[in-house]
């Protein structure tokens, strides 16, 4: 790695020791010689596995729950339904007031994606819990299933979620997180070219070496202690005591090694279960996903689908920029209202560009709910902007890398969400970019600079 | 068979921390009799570096070697509140409440010095290699050492220190979105070269050359396997994975590492990297996040080298290689 000091020469400091320099990471040698202890090398003498019952479904009505077989099989400690959860229904960003509630703990009279949780089944050994969990008898009512954004959004489409009414997530009395800025219409209409492009994409896994997973264990003094790979204890902690009803104090998160996050650990789904069981039956309760369900029953990034309109003039100028993005958030919200917010404070990307129309939403469907995952709301955006970007330089017979400079915010600028430009240094990794792998752009793409704009 | 060689780019910008704000994250530092510190926090290292780089920002600010600083995390019995470890958040939030409490610390150490070496503390400074002593007159000093033993058991002082990051939360205009997203933006531009197989569309990725603006790297090594840790990921979104190939058909989804495709490798490009430095005004010693950016310009300038390579556009992720034959077949056609 190379550092390009020439650049902002005027802020770098001399004076930094215990910075600026490279020391090995702490955990790196534990890693590599697998001596790290993660959450799930803990003994506890007298541990219970769970094992979830889940929806063969993507949508349908639960008529009725039948645990007696499974309760016979031998090694079968406990079986838990809906009953057994003390404020069942939550949402995991209740902690910043997103509204409303919207998601069971456990499923009891529908099931809005295949794959989701209905029934706990606690077991001496994990074979028995799968044996006991495969005799759960549940009929259902199989609904119509909505799994397009668009269709979602279109009257008739079936109902995914109660909760909201309606297959979107409402934003202050909107239908989605709109920015306003200046008006693209006329700007279209002045524009030497009109391009209108569609982006989409798939759900991606976070895929970690670890699945997600915990194990609570009763302490003697009438608290518990979850071991568990999250990355926010206190997103765990503050949820799981909403969920069971419980006094903070008696919960206690242990974690801090983590066999990959990348934003799948940032979810409260395996914690406030195992709690409940490890309350109900006085042993500890490991509850770990298996690779199945870590690739198809825990969130994915969510697929998103993106429609760009711009107005391009000739001398490379982009004068408008009309976005309409669809977060496909699947059956539920965990993080998805935020993350369609961040995508709309995203638009246009790194460009000044004099008028902007952004309606971001958040979209309900039968699928497995979407949550955080590495740059969510930005990630799919940048495919998508960056991609368009290419589209225009070519059209216009403009270098990409000149044509991104040109149209690059500097300090000053204003945002489409009203914000000025701070600190901007899009030019100059253009320019280092050009440089690095050998690719000519002209003088004034090279003398150009994000702390003015030139005339 | 022909192997058809591209290149594009993508540049792009990341904000720093929760979108909108309203993220606190606390430390509490203190001294042991011995002069060691330790930092208390509830935040998670994943495996990023954290706990280095919060050791590394401690010792900065306090004037001690970085081998002095202890990281005690993870445990909510014992640790100050963390949001947590994602949006990026983690260096800007956590090191500025480290910072904050370090400041505090270092004033109590430089007090009890003072009055060891009977001087003012006004004109003592740290070496950074584990001693105090007069500004221009380095041989009326004191080790930290002694100075913690002496706040112990002749002073009665704790030399400790508390310390808060919170970005307030910004509420958006429902109408206009106005809103205040994040402070600080990391800057990032990649250029990606491919090379196209037009019998089977398979796609490799050469190399990818990047320049990185993070405001301050202060742990280069660990910047770089962002970097070239992000990239990979990069290169898995846009060429290889998604847990629903159909989409929005919700069949055939992969359950295990044998269905679900990613590069191995020998599928790694060349990399090449640049590092820029402009400070953020309220980043750690100038700081930005640059843990999830990285996924994300090398999957646009893939997509774009693909298109100089063969003139397909694939604007469906991911660009698989059915996706991108039957985009070399209807140019054809």
């Amino acid at each position: 790695m190379e550092y390009r000091k020439d650049y902002f020469a005027e802020t770098q400091t001399q004076d930094l020791t215990e910075v600026g320099v490279t020391r090995q990471r702490s955990d790196a040698l534990g890693h590599v010689t697998g001596k790290t202890q993660y959450y799930a090398d803990r003994q506890f003498a007298g541990l219970l596995h769970l094992k979830m019952v889940r929806s063969p479904h993507h949508h349908a009505r639960i008529k009725s729950i039948d645990v007696a077989k499974a309760l016979k099989v031998p090694g079968v400690v406990r079986i838990l339904t809906a009953k057994d959860v003390p404020q069942n229904i939550y949402t995991i960003l209740c902690l910043i007031q997103v509204e409303p509630n919207d998601e069971p703990v456990l499923a009891f009279d529908k099931v809005r994606f295949k794959g989701e949780q209905i029934v706990a089944v606690l077991a001496e050994s994990e074979a028995a819990a799968r044996d006991a969990a495969a005799k759960v008898k549940i009929v259902y009512e199989v609904l119509p299933a909505v799994f397009d954004v668009e269709e979602a959004l279109k009257p008739g489409a079936p109902l995914v979620n109660e909760y909201h009414g309606r297959n979107y997530f409402t934003y202050e009395g909107h239908h989605c997180r709109r920015v306003r800025h200046g008006d693209v219409e006329r700007a279209f209409a002045k524009a030497d070219h009109v391009v209108e492009e569609m982006y989409q994409s798939s759900p991606i896994e976070h895929a970690p070496t670890e699945t997600t997973g915990c194990i609570v264990v009763p302490d003697q003094n009438d608290r518990y202690t979850c071991y568990s790979n999250t990355q926010a204890l206190y997103f765990t902690l503050d949820n799981t005591a909403l969920i069971l009803n419980s006094p903070f104090h008696k919960l206690r998160l242990v974690g801090g090694t983590v066999g990959g996050g990348f934003g799948g650990k940032v979810d409260v789904i395996t914690e406030p279960i195992a709690f409940l069981a490890a309350m109900l039956t006085k042993r500890p309760v490991k509850y770990e996903y298996s690779r199945e369900e870590e690739m198809q029953v825990s969130s994915p990034r969510a697929a998103e689908r993106i429609y760009i309109k711009d107005g391009l003039m000739k001398d490379g100028r982009i004068t408008a920029r009309k976005v309409t993005l669809y977060v496909d958030a699947g059956a539920y919200s965990r993080h998805s209202p935020y993350g369609t917010t961040k995508a709309a404070a995203h638009m246009p990307g790194p460009y000044t560009i004099p008028n902007v129309w952004v309606d971001c939403h958040c979209v309900y469907t039968n699928r497995t709910p979407s949550s955080a995952m590495r740059g969510f709301g930005v990630t799919i955006g940048d495919f998508a902007l960056e991609v368009q970007m290419d589209k225009l330089a070519r059209l216009i017979g403009m270098d990409p890398m000149e044509f991104r400079i040109l149209n690059a915010y500097r300090d000053g600028d204003m945002k489409a969400h009203q914000k000025q430009v701070e600190g901007a240094a899009l030019v100059e990794c253009v320019q280092a970019a050009a440089d690095l792998a050998r690719w000519p752009i002209d003088d004034r793409s090279k003398t150009a600079s994000s702390l003015k704009r030139e005339v | 068979m022909t192997r058809k060689r591209g290149r594009g780019m993508a540049a792009v910008n990341y904000p720093t921390g929760m979108n909108l704000g309203g993220d606190p994250s606390q430390a509490l530092i203190h001294a042991t009799t011995t002069g060691s510190f330790v930092v208390t926090l509830s935040s998670v290292d994943l495996g990023q570096g954290l706990k280095t780089v919060m050791a590394q920002i401690c010792a900065e600010t306090l004037g001690v070697p970085t081998d002095n600083i202890i990281i005690d995390t993870a445990d909510t019995d014992t640790g100050p509140h963390c949001m947590g470890t994602f949006a990026s958040r983690g260096t800007h939030r956590i090191g500025n409440a480290i910072i904050m409490a370090a400041k505090e610390a270092r004033a109590v150490m430089l007090e009890v010095a003072a009055e060891e070496l009977e001087v003012d503390s006004n004109d003592l400074t740290t070496d950074g290699a584990g001693t105090i002593h007069v500004k221009g007159s380095p041989q009326k000093s004191i080790s930290i050492f002694n100075v913690a033993l002496a706040a112990h058991f002749k002073h009665g002082k704790s030399i400790s220190g508390r310390g808060i990051f919170l970005q307030p939360r910004s509420y958006p205009e429902p109408e206009t979105g106005k809103m205040t997203p994040a402070t600080c933006y990391a800057h990032a531009c990649t250029v990606a070269e491919v090379e196209v197989d037009t019998e089977t569309g398979e796609v490799a990725v050469l190399s990818l050359k990047s320049a990185y603006e993070v405001g301050r790297a202060l742990n280069p090594r660990m910047v770089e396997q962002q970097i070239i840790g992000g990239a990979w990921m990069g290169i898995s979104h846009a060429l290889y994975e998604t847990t629903e190939p159909y989409y929005p058909d919700r069949a055939h989804g992969p359950v295990d590492f044998n269905q679900y495709l990613m590069p191995g490798p020998g599928d790694l490009p060349e990399f090449a990297n640049v590092v820029i430095e402009r400070p953020a005004a309220d980043g750690p010693f100038g700081a930005k996040g640059v843990g999830e950016m990285t996924a994300n310009s090398p999957i646009p300038a893939i997509a774009n080298a693909i298109f100089d390579a063969v003139g397909v556009r694939v604007d469906s992720l991911p660009i698989t290689p059915e996706k991108v034959l039957r985009g070399i077949r209807a140019l054809n056609a």
